[in-house]
């Protein structure tokens, strides 16, 4: 089963990357790769920062709480694993 | 209230079940309609239809991109990948979705270089290490997902990468909600709101449908809680006679969206004159298509694309049940000629389809009781 097109991946901010300022490092489920993060640095993202991933981008950050209840989600809907082989999937950074 | 309690929080699901029943007037019939695929998605999964009252229909909206994209034009993608120098790249939902003579997958067993990616930016990538190839996006989905399509658009013209195109079918969600309103069988009393595609728009585009046609709308979150939480907003507006946007996704949706997302979006896209939708037809203004300043990187002009039109089978009655005018089992072919394996119309097409949801569940339900018996 594919991850469905709605249900977005929560990451944590855990690398900006020096030269690359779209881009960003995030871990999910001790998962790293690079999203860019174009769409939410005009409202300014930190290290440990949580943003919602959705085909590669940083669509919203969010807080640590929400982060959570959307990792418990995804488990409840039985996407959890697919959201984490989505994330590893992006070749791009 | 089988599933209930697997929930983490099933006293708080209890409590908002019994002010839903509270707030539901015995003598209406209310028919609220989830505008997003995902919202679909989770209400079977979590089936919380079974935790409302008989007299609270939920109706499954437009808001499933690869349900509502015309076979045409898959065929249209497909057409494309024939050229030998042709990469085509999709998501990994549309892999699977029937054209006359086949699903992606199937064409790409046949020898038609197709790759799935999960993001446009892995499509971009690829053009990049193969130069001597055109590398085409098939790009679907709303709003949630056009901004990455714009941004990487934009990427590849600032990278000077010309042998990157897309091929665009991205939607826009407001023009079949208004479509659907304006529709003479149109039954529905309030909507509970997407809440991806609401990060991006915000809460304002829907503002008409309150102000308009008198409707409550109310942007929701994902989980069950969210989904009943909504349900109550809305029977409360109702109740008082109201009809406002509201917003229960608030620790996501801001009320004015992302602004450098509909930058964006503007930049690089305008609205196609009309657009045809599986299951509702032809709707003006409602897809998006690249700008001239973006014509270089458009598969559609740089390619000859047949134009290829389908139309649905007459006995497929998935607008009626868009609209809520049917549910999805009362439609003649459910089950029988349209199953998620063999989808004949669109919302059989993807899980977050109306009709593959209710199949999915009918049979977890028939295997629940059989497990139980």
């Amino acid at each position: 089963m594919e991850v469905q097109v709605c249900l977005a991946i929560p990451g944590q901010i855990v690398e900006f990357v020096e030269g690359h300022p779209h881009l960003a490092s995030v871990e999910v489920s001790g998962v790293r790769r690079k999203v860019n993060i174009d769409l939410l640095r005009e409202e300014g993202l930190a290290l440990s920062d949580w943003v919602l991933i959705h085909v590669g981008f940083a669509m919203s950050k969010i807080s640590r709480e929400h982060a959570e209840e959307q990792i418990q989600l995804l488990t409840m809907l039985g996407e959890e694993s697919e959201a984490v082989r989505e994330l590893e999937g992006y070749q791009f950074g | 209230m089988k599933y209930v309690d697997e929930f983490r929080d099933a006293g708080l699901i209890r409590q908002a079940a019994a002010e839903i029943r509270r707030l539901a007037r015995p003598d209406k019939h209310y028919r609220l309609m989830e505008v997003c695929g995902g919202h679909t998605h989770a209400i079977y999964r979590f089936a919380l239809e079974d935790v409302l009252p008989d007299n609270i229909d939920l109706i499954h909206g437009p808001g499933c991109p690869v349900c509502v994209l015309p076979m045409g034009r898959v065929d249209d993608g497909l057409s494309l990948a024939a050229d030998p120098k042709v990469i085509l790249t999709a998501f990994g939902d549309m892999m699977r979705v029937p054209g006359r003579n086949g699903s992606p997958l199937e064409h790409k067993a046949r020898g038609a270089d197709i790759r799935m990616v999960y993001s446009p930016l892995d499509a971009l990538k690829l053009a990049q290490k193969y130069p001597d190839r055109e590398v085409i996006f098939f790009a679907i989905g709303f709003e949630t997902t056009a901004p990455s399509t714009a941004l990487t658009l934009r990427q590849a013209r600032a990278l000077g990468v010309r042998n990157f195109s897309v091929f665009c079918n991205h939607v826009t969600i407001i023009p079949a909600i208004r479509a659907i309103l304006d529709s003479p069988d149109m039954r529905i009393e309030g909507f509970i709101g997407p809440g991806h595609v609401s990060t991006v728009i915000g809460c304002r585009p829907y503002e008409f449908i309150c102000r308009d046609y008198g409707k409550p709308l109310v942007t929701s979150g994902f989980e069950p809680l969210d989904v009943l939480q909504s349900i109550i907003m809305i029977l409360r507006q109702l109740a008082a006679g109201e009809a406002r946007v509201e917003n229960q996704y608030a620790r996501v949706v801001q009320w004015e969206g992302n602004i450098p997302a509909l930058k964006a979006m503007a930049e690089v896209f305008e609205l196609r004159p009309y657009f045809e939708w599986r299951g509702l037809g032809f709707i003006s203004q409602s897809a998006l298509r690249l700008r001239d300043s973006y014509a270089d990187w458009d598969a559609e002009r740089r390619f000859a694309v047949p134009g290829i039109r389908v139309t649905d089978p007459k006995a497929a009655q998935c607008g009626e049940v868009l609209k809520g005018v049917l549910k999805p089992h009362e439609c003649k072919l459910f089950g029988k000629e349209c199953t998620p394996e063999l989808p004949v119309g669109a919302l059989m097409v993807s899980s977050e389809g109306a009709c593959a949801a209710h199949y999915n569940y009918a049979l977890r339900k028939t295997a629940a009781a059989t497990v139980h018996a």
